[in-house]
This record gives structure tokens, sequence and C-alpha cells, in this order.
């Protein structure tokens, strides 16, 4: 089943990607001299650079196809995701929680968790985000060669054997430099190579308003549809898209995953930091235009039998990720097409260096460092960077075989993100905000949080329990279990750790001047043009995620 | 310390902007002449649209877009 045919010129394009990561790599390597540079890509990023590299650390080639196909199967309700289910998040991080990890001079997430509480917290979340990010990894690179042998007819072993050692050569010379640098061109491979999917989309079609006539009316809904769950296809009510989606998810994947928050703490400075998540959410807010629109163009292709339109089928079933390849083979001719597939690697590559770079500085300073050789030296770390990002590479690839086993992955990736994100959110919030929340609070109430989501996924998977109970719905879906259960992972980590920390030994005032809001002292610093401060861009940010919402009410 | 011994500054690194502008203005390159090869010699894409010759006019986008960044970062 090949569906994309390829010629000289895009198979050309293809190598000339793969050379130039590779070159960047071996390029940035003589800027790479010490563990800051490597770990942190030596603090000297503007807003802009690391803000785009946050955003495509996100933005992986999994996300570009799922969110088309969920498109297709579902409508303008997976806008849900991009909106309500990352904007608020993006904002909160950049207003309210930067200062406290940017200023406190962390070097990761669990490096904060050791600061506010204790060792054993930020050694727990070492530990369970290093296995996340490693599965996530294996995910990405499984899905990857997945789409290659699907798609383009390659074998399913070269291809993602090529990937992974493409990443390991290029994030071990130069770490997160690297993977920054190779995230941005991505960002811009992406845009140049699949918007263009949508504008002959349209044309296509005969415009934007002709494409949303040819699709059923529920499907250009945002939120009309979110009162009844039988009426729209993720069978998710309003309740569990703001609290499951909007609150718990996204703000625990935005403001604690560390693979997105590193890219800010690259910053050169605090407001370039807090500027990072701010300016990206503009980015974020218009990433639809291509999956969306892309997903919507091709059901509406496909409902016309004229045009000859139809998604690939696996074993008589639909393949809805096979919309957006399924659009470049409509519409690229050569040389385009080399640019659509290299675009989807792009993403792909970039999602594994995200991971990668994560996971070796998470290993590091949290787990090698805290634990095992509390004595290294900044060479050592250096040594154990590059060691842990090779080590990771080969985890990685153990993982994506395994993976290859289950038989839905976005199942188990929710599932993995509602299990650590979710509690950890709680914890981030409780201790940021609130002076007396206790070391053993803190823990125990993640490990409550964490122990809660993980016995609920079992409960539901095995039917130990009815799965009404979890969604409060009559109807099921994956989507809504998932939203669902982060939301009552998130209360049973808060909960319980206000409960412990009522009753245990806190932390002095002055170990957390720094740290919680009321004990640091507002830094004013200079007066800046009102175009330069984070506050109006977020405000700007904030109406246009209100207009748009309305809009597709 | 002598001037001479003083270890050689290391050249300063290049902005990211440059390399986006390498990938854009390469591959822009490589996607506007392969859509005027097949223009001038009248080779026909089975695609959709394919009378628009969008590898024309987005190749060059992508080369007006490379260069900007290419020649400002250099």
């Amino acid at each position: 089943m090949q569906a994309i045919g390829l010629t000289f010129v895009d198979w050309l394009i293809i190598a000339i990607y793969f050379g130039f990561v590779l070159g960047i790599g071996f390029y940035l390597r003589g800027y790479t001299k010490t563990e800051e540079d490597f770990f942190l890509a030596g603090r000297k990023n503007s807003a802009w650079v690391a803000g785009l590299a946050f955003l495509s650390a996100n933005l992986g080639a999994l996300e570009l196809l799922g969110m088309t196909g969920n498109t297709y199967k579902y409508g303008v309700y997976v806008a849900h995701f991009y909106w309500i289910g990352a904007i608020p998040a993006m904002l909160f991080l950049g207003i309210y929680m930067m200062p406290f990890y940017y200023s406190s001079r962390i070097k990761s997430i669990p490096g904060y968790l050791k600061l506010r509480f204790d060792e054993k917290t930020r050694v727990l979340n070492g530990v369970s985000f290093g296995v996340m990010t490693l599965l996530v990894s294996g995910i990405n690179l499984y899905a990857m060669a997945l789409v290659l042998h699907t798609f383009l007819g390659w074998n399913w072993d070269a291809s993602m054997l090529a990937s992974a050692v493409t990443v390991a050569l290029y994030v071990t010379m130069s770490g997160l430099m690297s993977a920054i640098f190779t995230e941005i061109i991505q960002f811009f491979l992406i845009w140049f190579g699949l918007f263009l999917v949508s504008i002959l989309g349209i044309i296509d079609i005969g415009g934007v308003n002709e494409v949303f006539s040819r699709i059923p009316e529920a499907f250009s809904k945002l939120w009309s549809t979110s009162g009844d769950p039988t009426q729209n296809g993720m069978m998710v009510t309003w309740g569990g898209i703001v609290l499951g989606l909007g609150f718990v998810l996204s703000f625990g994947y935005w403001t604690t995953d560390f693979l997105v928050v590193q890219r800010a703490l690259s910053a050169k400075d605090l407001r370039s930091a807090r500027m990072t998540p701010i300016l990206v959410s503009f980015f974020k807010m218009a990433v639809p235009f291509i999956v969306i629109m892309g997903g919507l163009i091709a059901l509406a292709l496909a409902r016309d039998p004229g045009t000859g339109f139809a998604l690939l089928q696996d074993g008589g079933k639909i393949n809805y990720d096979s919309a957006l390849p399924m659009l470049i083979a409509r519409y690229y001719p050569p040389g385009l097409v080399g640019l659509g597939v290299t675009a989807l690697l792009a993403g792909f590559m970039a999602g594994q260096a995200g991971n990668i770079s994560a996971f070796n500085t998470v290993w590091t300073y949290d787990i090698y460092h805290s634990v095992f050789n509390k004595k290294a030296s900044p060479q050592n770390l250096l040594w154990m960077g590059r060691a842990a990002t090779l080590a990771g590479i080969v985890l990685s690839v153990g993982t994506a075989y395994w993976a290859k086993s289950f038989p839905s992955i976005m199942d188990y990736m929710q599932a993995i993100f509602s299990w650590v994100n979710a509690p950890l959110f709680a914890t981030m919030l409780l201790g940021m905000f609130v002076k007396w929340i206790t070391p053993n609070g803190a823990f125990w109430g993640l490990i409550a949080g964490m122990g809660s989501s993980f016995t609920m996924f079992l409960a539901v998977k095995f039917s130990w329990i009815d799965p009404r109970f979890i969604t409060m719905s009559s109807v099921q879906s994956d989507m809504a279990a998932n939203f669902w259960r982060a939301w009552w992972a998130w209360l049973v980590c808060f909960g319980v750790t206000i409960v412990i920390s009522l009753f245990t030994k806190k932390k002095p005032d002055e170990e957390l001047v720094g740290l919680v809001k009321g004990l640091t002292p507002e830094t004013l610093g200079q007066p800046v043009p009102l175009l330069r401060r984070p506050g109006f861009w977020a405000v700007l940010s904030l109406i246009i995620l209100v207009a748009l919402n309305i809009w597709f009410w | 310390m002598n001037e001479q011994t003083e270890p050689k500054e290391q050249k300063k690194m290049r902005p990211i902007w440059y390399f986006v502008g390498l990938v854009l203005l390469t591959i822009g390159v490589l996607v506007l002449l392969t859509g005027i090869y097949m223009l001038a010699f009248g080779i026909k894409s089975p695609t959709a649209l394919a009378g628009l010759h969008p590898n024309i006019w987005w190749g060059a986008i992508m080369v007006v877009a490379g260069a900007v960044f290419f020649f400002k970062n250099r």
C-alpha cells in the first residue's frame, strides 16, 4: 500500500534535509563547551528562538497526522486541543510561573521540586518523567516508521534506525542547542511543507464557505454540541473539555512538562523567558489552519464521490491518519512531494530530539548527580549527558518495538500524560502559590495522584468498574475517559497534598524565598514600553482566543 | 600576557535564522527548478490542480523567504 510516489528530486530534498541536520550538529559541537551549553543551550536565546523551539517540541508529525485524522473524524471540535486546551496554560506559564522557574536558576523541573520541597520528591518526579519521556520517544519513533512504511513503502526497521541514528548523532554532539536549531528549522518546514495543502484544498473545493457547506453541520461547531455528548463525535461534554482538557491536562503539560519548559529556560533573560510561551500562543492558535482545515478538506472531498478522493483502509477500517498524506498525494507534484515528506520527517525527528534532550538533562541532574554521584564535576556531567543521549536513543528503539505490539498508541500516550503530568500540576500549583505546603505533603500527594490515575486506567481497561463513574456520562469514549481521569488524579493529588501538609512539618520561610508567591519580592525592574510587556501580549492573545471560540461557537 | 600568545578568539556562532534561510533557499530552488523544468518540457503531473503549477510559485515564495533570512543574517 503506497500512497505517495517519490521522484529523484523528492529523494534529493529528503537527503539534503538529513545532511543538513547532521551538519548543524557538527557545526554546533564547536560551541558546546560547558554543561550549561549542552543542557540549556548556554541560556542565551531570544524569546523568538526559545518560543519557536517551545512550540515545535510539541508539534511532532504524530500530532500533525493524528489531529488532521481526528478532524476528519470529529470536525472542528478538535480545535479545543489548540485553543482552550493550550492557550490559557501557556499564558499562565508566562505570566505567573516562569518568574519562579527562571529566577531560581533551576536546570530542570525536578530541580525546582528539590528546592521547593525535598530530594525524594525530586527523584520521584525525575524517575517518572524519565520513564514517560522514553515511552513517548519510542512511540514517536514507532509512529514515524509506521508512516514511512505505510505511505512510502519504506522498510520498517531501516527507516526507524536511520532516524534514531541521525537524532543520536546530532543531540550527542551539541545537546539542547542542536535540538533547538533543528526544531526551528522544522517549524518553517512544516509551514512551508504543509500549509500549501490547505491553500490548494480551498482552491479545489471553491472557498472556505464551500468547505463548511459540504460537511455535516455539527462538525463545524466548537461549543454548541458540547451540552449533549451524543451530539459530538468525541462524546465529551463541556465539563470534560473545560476541567479535563482545558484545565488539568493542558496546564499539566504546558506548565510542568520539562520537554517544553526546558526551551523557555534557555532564554537569555527573564523577560524573554516570560515572552516565550506568550509569543508562541499566537502561533499555536494558527496551527488549526493546517490540521483542522486539512481534515475538513479531506472530509469534504471524501463526501463527494466525483472527486475520487478516499482515505486508505487497513483491514476494512478507515485509516484516519492517512488524511494528510492522501492530500499531499492529491495536490503535490514532484518537488513539493519531497518537501511535504521532509516536513513530516522533520516533525518526527524534532519531536524525538526534544524528548531525548529533556531525558538526558533530567537523568544527568536529577538522578545521576542527585543519587549516584553528588560530587560529579561539570566535565563529568557533560560526559554523562552525552552518554545518556545514546542510552536514551537505544532505550527508545526498544520502546518503539514494544509500542508496536499495542493496538492503539494514542490511547497509551494520553494515558501516560494523565499518570504523570496531571497530578504534578497540582503539586506545582500548590508549591508555587501556598507557602505552608510541606515536603511530605507534596511527596505523598504526588504518589496518591499518580497511583489513582494508574489505578483508574487499569480499572476501566479490565472492566473492574463502570466507566460512567469516571466520566459521569451515559456515553463512553477513550477521550472522555482520559480527560476525566486526569481531572480526578489532579483532585486526588490536590486534596492529599493539602491534608498531609496540615499535619507535617513545613519548610522555614527563609528557604522558600524566590520559590513561592508571597515570599518573593516583585521585581519590577526598569519600566518597559507597552509593546515589550508580557502582560500586554497575554491580554491580546486572550482576546483572540475568545473571539475564535465565539466565531466557531 | 604577550599578544601573540593569547588564545585565538572563537569565531562567532551564526544565528539560527541563517540556517533557516539556507534550508528554505536550497529546497525552494529545487522545487522551483523542478516546476520550471516540467513547464518547459510539457511534463504533466497527474495531481489535482496541476495546471496551477504550484511548485513554481510556492518554490518562488520559498526562495524569496529563504533569501531574506539568509542574506540578512550572513
